[in-house]
């Protein structure tokens, strides 16, 4: 067990005073989260904490009780440090605030959006559908995308309490429970009740993660540093795996195969190695993003657990491209092309949750994903209890591909002989 | 002396190709015993299996009576080796480097901190010690090489070509530290295709020639082989006919062997000085240009001509 340390701290070594290595293990990551931090406003503005008080513009042409709760949910406090809403009559001053920069998005609640949802007073049907506008800021994606979130998520349980209202008033008719005549005013009641619940939850949950109480705020930097640090994460394990063949051809794999340390143990000591360089990548990323960006990623041991997880998972890649590949060149070449794929199945230049549900499982193989999965938990106030899933499969992830990268060198030998 | 290091009809095949053809000798504890043969030979397969790193198609050998197939970990605990390769990493300094490998070899502690003392004082790097490897010349490169290869005090050090590409100076002073440490009671089996060191450090010599051993003995054994017959090595151009050189140098009186290599005719006859002014009317009646000539008293360059018709340097 000790010689697998002693390869394993010689190899941390080697790559950290490799000064190319460092560049894209380090630097890379962090010049990108800088610059995509520049792209999206983060550091524009003047504030330290990320995207808050988004001008939202709101005319609510309804006028009724599903309209009035989608204003009112805006309007909540529970919004009051992300949303800045106004209310306005006419649509044309709200599309010009956003013409002119002054606002991200107008959210125009049209004439009919309740009586679309619940029957009007005195009818059994509801009215045909109508639809509501987002008229957004091209500009300002990350805001917009905040905006859409939210009113994606109050229609859709709009939608749920209504089919739900549907099914359930038809049961209690079938059943003969309340007379037909009396179907309307029950499915009335019901609809009130769904718009209040709509207008009083949303998903976006601030939760506490300070002893004071002091709200997490949305920072686009909790979604770019830990997906920079993941993509350049699989860099350094290919590279990790990339030396074993560089010393197979530099003779000092050879010579290590001729001292009395054995072929498991040499390999042993190669992933220990790339673990350790990996971890002591992560947090130093981790370290730097908090110290000058003040980036919360959340409960320290819930990260330190997951950024062990994620590694681990990845070292299992790196180590199947090494049993892979023939030669460095090759891991290289692999290796480069995995990081891209990852990065963007990871959800690291793209936002995974436009995409059909079964690419989202797709990208469950990378262990990016699901250590996004993790970090966004954390960063929105998640404890070690919520990344249990994530933990899991990463290490389950990195067990099974080291398994078989342990089966495809047994097959070939470290080397060729 | 005991034998400390016996090899039984040794094979190694890739394969249809065979790289050792079933070789066998031994080498006694505190000799140094050199396989001497030109590249491809089959030396450094040989020495791969030796130590562990190849397991052979064939054959067994025993180090310190423990079998190189059965009992690699006994056997990597007694040997040494010194690859043909630098086998370092450049960006650590010679201490860490003789550091790592010395906990490689299980040692630790005060026991490694005086053993890597020991060693760079050895190999003249103490001042040096703290630079990075990738700082050094290729001499230096090739002492840490060596000094890796010392650390653990092996009872039989393997050196495989451990002076080539490297300058006159330091040449000198490894095959100076080979004989050193064989004084020292080392045993040391070292590999070259340079006749003069295998003659200058060697109590034995096997020369191996397309994986097979095809003499084995001390020097003047060796050389007995062609007697106290000299060699006349005629160099002439590209252009020119050497096989009908070597057919009608043949039918002179008192020439013993004409082999042709390359644009190399190799005659061994008794003297060497009586048939060069047939030799050269000879090669004056076939046209044939000769651009110079060598002459070379008995020596292993001429038993390997003499077992394989050819240089020992093709």
């Amino acid at each position: 067990m000790k010689k697998l340390f002693l390869i394993g701290l010689k190899d941390v070594r080697l790559a950290f005073r490799d000064r190319a290595a460092l560049i894209l293990m380090l630097l890379a990551p962090f010049l990108l989260t800088l610059g995509l931090g520049f792209v999206t406003g983060r550091f524009s503005g003047g504030s330290s904490s990320g995207i808050s008080h988004i001008p939202v513009a709101l005319v609510n042409q309804d006028g009724k009780q599903i309209g009035n709760a989608l204003v009112e949910l805006f309007q909540s406090k529970d919004l009051d440090e992300l949303i800045d809403p106004t209310v306005y009559n006419d649509t044309s001053s709200a599309y010009k605030l956003v013409d002119d920069n002054q606002a991200v998005a107008v959210i125009v609640i049209p004439i009919g959006f309740t009586d679309s949802i619940i029957p009007p007073k005195g009818q059994t049907t509801t009215s045909a559908p109508v639809q509501i506008e987002l008229y957004s800021n091209p500009t300002a994606p990350t805001s917009v995308g905040v905006v859409k979130t939210i009113l994606d998520e109050f229609l859709s349980q709009v939608e749920v309490g209504r089919v739900g209202g549907e099914v359930a008033v038809t049961q209690l008719v079938s059943s003969g429970r309340i007379n037909i005549q009396d179907a309307q005013t029950v499915a009335l009641s019901m609809g009130f009740s769904q718009a209040n619940a709509a207008s009083q939850s949303t998903s976006i949950t601030l939760r506490n993660v300070t002893p004071s109480g002091e709200a997490v705020k949305f920072d686009v930097l909790a979604l770019l540093a830990p997906s920079m640090a993941l993509m350049f994460l699989m860099y350094t394990v290919s590279y990790g795996g990339r030396t074993l063949l560089s010393e197979r051809n530099s003779g000092t794999l050879p010579r290590l195969l001729v001292s009395p340390t054995s072929p498991v143990q040499v390999l042993g000591g190669k992933m220990i190695g790339i673990f350790l360089t990996g971890a002591a990548q992560m947090f130093i990323l981790i370290e730097g993003t908090t110290v000058l960006f003040q980036l919360q990623w959340g409960d320290p041991l819930a990260v330190t657990a997951l950024v062990l997880a994620a590694v681990f998972g990845a070292v299992g890649w790196g180590m199947l491209i090494t049993a892979v590949a023939k030669t460095p060149g090759q891991v290289n070449a692999i290796g480069s092309a995995i990081m891209l794929t990852f990065g963007i199945l990871g959800g690291s230049f793209i936002n995974m949750n436009n995409m059909p549900v079964w690419f989202r499982y797709v990208t469950k193989i990378t262990p990016n994903a699901w250590g996004m999965d993790g970090f966004n938990t954390l960063a929105l106030g998640g404890g070690l209890h919520d990344i249990l899933t994530p933990v899991l499969a990463l290490l389950a992830m990195g067990l099974v591909l080291f398994g078989i990268a342990v089966i495809l060198f047994n097959r070939r030998g470290l080397i060729e002989k | 002396m005991n034998t400390i290091l016996e090899v039984k009809d040794l094979k190694k095949s890739y394969g249809e190709f065979a790289a050792v053809k079933g070789i066998s000798f031994q080498i006694q504890e505190g000799e140094i015993f050199s396989l001497l043969g030109p590249n491809g030979a089959g030396k450094t397969t040989t020495i791969s299996m030796l130590s562990t790193l190849f397991a052979p198609t064939g054959g067994d050998a025993t180090i310190g009576g423990h079998s190189v197939t059965k009992e690699p970990m006994a056997v990597r605990n007694l040997i040494g080796v010194v690859p043909q390769e630098l086998a370092l990493y450049d960006d650590l300094s010679a201490r860490e480097n003789l550091v790592f490998w010395g906990q490689m070899y299980g040692l630790s502690g005060r026991s490694l901190k005086t053993r890597v003392d020991e060693v760079l004082e050895q190999i003249g790097l103490t001042d040096k010690a703290k630079n990075r490897v990738k700082t050094y010349s290729g001499g230096m490169k090739r002492r840490v090489n060596i000094g890796v290869g010392l650390l653990h005090k092996p009872r039989v050090l393997f050196m495989d070509e451990p002076t080539v590409g490297i300058d006159p100076q330091s040449r000198r002073a490894i095959l100076d530290s080979v004989k050193s440490l064989n004084q020292q009671g080392m045993t040391v089996l070292y590999t070259t295709h340079y006749m003069e060191e295998a003659e200058e450090l060697s109590d034995r010599v096997g020369i191996i020639d397309h994986g097979e051993l095809i003499a084995l003995g001390s020097q003047a054994e060796l050389n007995r082989q062609v007697g106290e017959n000299d060699t006349l090595i005629l160099h002439i151009d590209e252009s020119q006919n050497g096989e009908a050189l070597a057919v009608a140098v043949r039918k002179i009186r008192s020439v013993l062997k004409a082999d042709i290599t390359d644009h190399t005719v190799a005659v061994i006859a008794p003297e060497a000085e009586e048939i060069m002014a047939p030799v050269i009317t000879k090669a004056n009646e076939l046209g044939i240009k000769i651009r110079s000539v060598d002459i070379q008293e008995p020596n292993l360059e001429a038993v390997f001509l003499s077992l394989t018709g050819r240089a020992l340097r093709d």
